[in-house]
């Protein structure tokens, strides 16, 4: 006798374990194809998987075997034409006609492994032991709004937030229950009264009590009040704190002769970076892009990354006109404000001090973060050094310098980096 | 005997499942099909994905490599480029078959044909399961190596253990013992031994050790000593009983694999013949149940197309060629033994004198019980199947710039292509033949591997992964020599440790 078993209710994801560790093991390359990945979208195109290619030979699991080579004989099915010791061509590229080691099946024809990664996981993978400083994170925290909600109903209140619906059926329900007693009483005595009325005339004795009784209990039920004190009910609301959910990263490029495509690519990268850490914590994120040389302009992201200007560099212009977006259409109080800076580290001289300043001053307390790269490989010059002072004055700004492409990743993650408790 | 027909719609139930298995049940013992009690489970598609990419092992231990099948099965399932396999089935004491929810009720029949009374009768038949394996205590087992490994990670670190597991799967094929028969396993067994193991086995690798100098060598010096002292084929018991620093735990680790490659070598032996036994004896039984009126004409047709599928043999020259399938191979075998059994012609008596004629159910149930792929071929393999499936053998030899039609289905090429045919399941020919050679006791304690070349074919490139493997496992040095067929040796591989 078979016995059957209906196993679909056990679940199915018993290879959760193993597909987890594989993305652990993975997990460097998992992570390339990630900031390969990221580099492909655009800035705010990142609310999905990825698919995942692995090179075979990578993650190939190694058995002894057979390589190609040798004297080998294979038997095949189908002969058509073929008479004993006819000779033939090897099929180029093919596994020649032998078959004796195909035995594998695993990679054949395929070179990479692919496969697909959830948002999730892509996001996980990403922010991997990435997390804000606890300094910049008391810094960073986001601001909060109160908001007054709906919480039931209270016995208490002003006068205009009477729910009168509540009222009127906890009125009804006292009514009902306070008369409830008398109502019974009343119904027996009417009752009574009318099989006495049959067998008496009015001036029975016990009709007159009773009549007199009935009017009493009348009287005890009208007075009962149609409403009280008692039962009202007044619309109860309690002020929430409710973080605010949007934020603005301004991003701020120099777009002069020296910032070279290579340059702004690799500050495109550390913009996307900090949008992509910004994603998981807000819900709406708008992006203003400011670039500058001598004058500042803001304009959309293609132009911002893509078109060229030349000619001398006055940061402060940049400073200027994020300062009058934030009075125009950012208020501090209802956006959290981040700012991205990236500048070759060229400046007008004399402007230097005044960015210091402008900063310090103006800037800073309104913005939960402001991260400044320098993208070059010269020694620091005169922006550097005053960004210097800011950052002693702000512990909400950062600054880190970038020289290949390859140090972005690294330095994104010295920014937010996580502090060893 | 049940004369009503069994109703045939594509939905199945649990009722409906019940009486076709009653059903097929019947017509197999009719059959003398001697088979362990059956478990059906049904599972969905997800549980599928999960049974299959844990090669067929009900429950397992956590590897990455399962994870990397899994996600493999998942794409490939999802972009539609195969569909999941109808069954899959356990060797194990009560016989575990899965059946897909998707499926439908001849699909369910069939899976119940094929695998509940096909490989289950196969699997307590064939004497190479009835030899290595232990279906009684298997998933015993396999929830002792879980758990185990799992304690393994909490206490040592996943990657240590990672890094064991990896290293033995590199050699599991070479984890084997081809000769002498395993003792039984049973769970409570096994723990009491494994905790004893773990208090003695580090004190029996004393071979190395004894071999510190001492003070008067003088005796030992003039013979070379020679460790071990026969070649040994399974490096993984070698390792396993003589590696210098495993820890007790890997020690333990390396026997899970060892025992797990063991549990599915009669697998890998038995493809054709497994797979041709279990399609025969679907298609036998419900043929029977058929020609009984028991199934109708629609359950028939169904039936006759998946099976049709399942069988088909592209030839050579087929875009869709690769290799032969053993199915089909398998299939048409036993359906020709039953021929010649039953019919035989003169040619068949001529090569056949012992069974032509004979009764076919007890030919049957003798081939299935005493052969593996490779003799099965070559005791088995008919003249006219051969002219049916148009075989034919190529050389390939790299001395030789051009292929050459060795034999083709006539009477001259009839025994060669049968040979050829047999050996391509030979493992020993399809595996390298490596063993271990020789241990340098005095000296830096490296192993020397020996693989004995075949028809002059060469290692694969990824070898020297392998020896890396291998030489975690070992601790030290480990190289391996290749003895050519001319008798030469010499070293190919090398993989250094410097201690």
């Amino acid at each position: 006798m078979s016995q059957f078993i209906d196993r679909r209710p056990n679940g199915k994801n018993k290879s959760a374990v193993n597909r987890h560790k594989f993305i652990r093991r993975f997990k460097s390359q998992i992570k390339k194809a990630v900031s390969e990945a990221v580099s492909g979208r655009s800035i705010t195109d990142l609310d999905r998987g990825e698919k995942i290619n692995i090179p075979s030979k990578d993650i190939s699991e190694p058995v002894f075997h057979h390589g190609a080579g040798g004297r080998r004989e294979g038997v095949h099915p189908g002969n058509t034409d073929f008479v004993t010791g006819d000779r033939l061509p090897r099929p180029s590229g093919g596994a020649g006609g032998g078959g004796g080691g195909d035995a594998s099946d695993s990679g054949e024809g395929e070179d990479d492994f692919a496969f697909q990664i959830s948002r999730e996981e892509f996001l996980d993978i990403f922010f991997d032991d990435l997390a804000l400083p606890d300094l910049v994170k008391t810094q960073l925290r986001k601001l909060i709004k109160y908001k007054r909600v709906r919480a039931g109903y209270s016995t208490d209140g002003v006068p205009t937030n009477i729910n009168i619906i509540r009222t009127m059926k906890g009125a009804l329900a006292r009514r009902i229950a306070l008369r409830g007693p008398y109502q019974g009483e009343l119904r027996e005595a009417e009752e009574r009264l009318a099989a006495l009325k049959l067998l008496h005339d009015e001036q029975h004795p016990e009709i007159t009590s009773l009549t007199r009784r009935i009017a009493e209990l009348k009287a005890k039920i009208r007075r009962i009040p149609f409403i009280d004190t008692f039962d009202l009910r007044y619309n109860n609301r309690i002020t929430q704190p409710e973080p605010s959910s949007q934020a603005v990263m301004f991003c701020l490029m120099d777009v002069s002769g020296s910032m070279d495509q290579s340059k702004k690519d690799i500050a495109k990268r550390f913009f996307t970076l900090l949008y992509f850490f910004l994603t998981g914590t807000y819900e709406r994120i708008d992006l203003v892009f400011i670039r500058h040389h001598t004058i500042a302009k803001e304009v959309d992201e293609e132009e911002f990354f893509y078109s060229r200007e030349t000619g001398g560099t006055v940061v402060s212009s940049a400073l200027k006109l994020m300062d009058e977006i934030i009075a125009d259409r950012y208020s501090p109080e209802e956006w959290n404000i981040y700012a991205a800076q990236a500048s070759d580290g060229d400046n007008w001289s004399d402007d230097s001090p005044l960015c210091r300043d402008m900063l310090i001053n103006t800037i800073m307390p309104k913005v939960q973060y402001y991260a400044y790269v320098e993208v070059s490989d010269d020694t620091p010059r005169g922006l550097w050094r005053e960004f210097v002072n800011v950052k002693k004055a702000c512990a909400n700004f950062a600054m880190q310098r970038i020289e290949r492409p390859g140090d972005i990743f690294p330095v994104f993650r010295k920014l937010f980096k996580k502090k060893a408790a | 005997m049940s004369d009503c027909k069994l109703p045939y719609s594509s939905e199945w139930t649990f009722d409906l499942l019940q009486s076709y298995d009653e059903e097929i049940k019947k017509v197999a013992e009719e059959f003398n099909l001697d088979t362990y009690p059956n478990q059906i489970e049904v599972i969905s598609a997800e549980q599928m994905m999960d049974a299959y990419s844990s090669v067929g092992m009900p429950v397992g231990y956590h590897h990455w490599s399962f994870g990397k099948q899994f996600l493999s099965v998942e794409q490939r399932y999802k972009r539609g480029q195969m569909g999941l396999a109808y069954e899959i089935v356990i060797n194990s004491n009560p016989c575990i078959a899965y059946l897909m929810e998707e499926n439908s009720m001849m699909m369910q029949a069939l899976v119940i044909a094929h695998a509940a009374y096909g490989h289950n009768s196969f699997f307590k038949g064939n004497y190479l399961f009835r030899t290595w394996t232990n279906p009684d205590s298997i998933i015993d087992y396999l929830v002792f190596a879980k758990k185990y490994v799992i304690e393994c990670e909490r206490r040592h670190g996943e990657d240590e253990v990672e890094a064991i597991l990896d290293s033995c799967h590199a050699l599991m094929n070479y984890g084997v013992d081809r000769y002498k028969r395993p003792p039984r396993l049973s769970i409570q067994e096994e723990r009491a031994r494994q905790k004893e193991r773990e208090n003695y086995l580090q004190s029996q690798i004393n071979d190395l050790w004894r071999t510190i100098p001492r003070g008067d060598t003088s005796l030992e010096t003039s013979r070379e000593l020679h460790f071990p002292s026969e070649p040994q084929e399974n490096l993984l018991y070698f390792i396993e009983k003589n590696a210098p620093l495993l820890e007790p735990w890997q020690r333990e680790l390396v026997r899970i694999v060892r025992k797990i490659a063991q549990y599915f070598y009669p697998q890998r032996q038995t493809q054709v013949m497994n797979e041709g036994w279990a399609t025969f004896w679907h298609y036998t039984l419900l043929n029977t149940l058929y020609e009984r009126g028991i199934l109708d004409d629609g359950f028939m047709i169904e039936f006759l197309k998946t099976h049709t599928n399942v069988v088909y043999q592209p030839p050579y020259n087929s875009p869709y060629y690769s290799g032969i399938n053993p199915y089909a191979l398998g299939f048409s075998m036993y359906r020709d033994i039953r021929r010649i059994c039953e019919e035989p012609s003169d040619e068949d008596r001529h090569w056949f004198p012992e069974i032509a004629g004979s009764d076919w159910v007890t030919t049957l149930d003798f081939a299935m019980r005493n052969f593996k792929d490779e003799s099965f071929i070559a005791q088995f393999l008919s003249p006219k199947l051969i002219r049916d499936l148009k075989l034919f053998s190529v050389l390939d030899d790299d001395a030789d710039n051009q292929l050459e039609i060795s034999a083709i289905h006539n009477e001259e090429g009839y025994r060669r292509v049968r040979s050829v045919l047999a050996k391509h399941y030979n493992l020993s020919v399809r595996e390298p033949n490596i063993q271990i050679h020789n241990v340098n006791l005095r000296g830096d304690r490296s192993l020397t591997l020996r693989h004995v070349q075949h028809d002059r074919q060469p290692l694969s490139d990824d070898t020297d992964e392998i020896l890396k493997h291998m030489s975690r496992l070992w601790g030290f040095t480990v190289r391996l020599e290749t003895s050519q067929q001319d008798g030469s040796i010499e070293v190919t591989h090398e993989c250094k440790v410097s201690h």
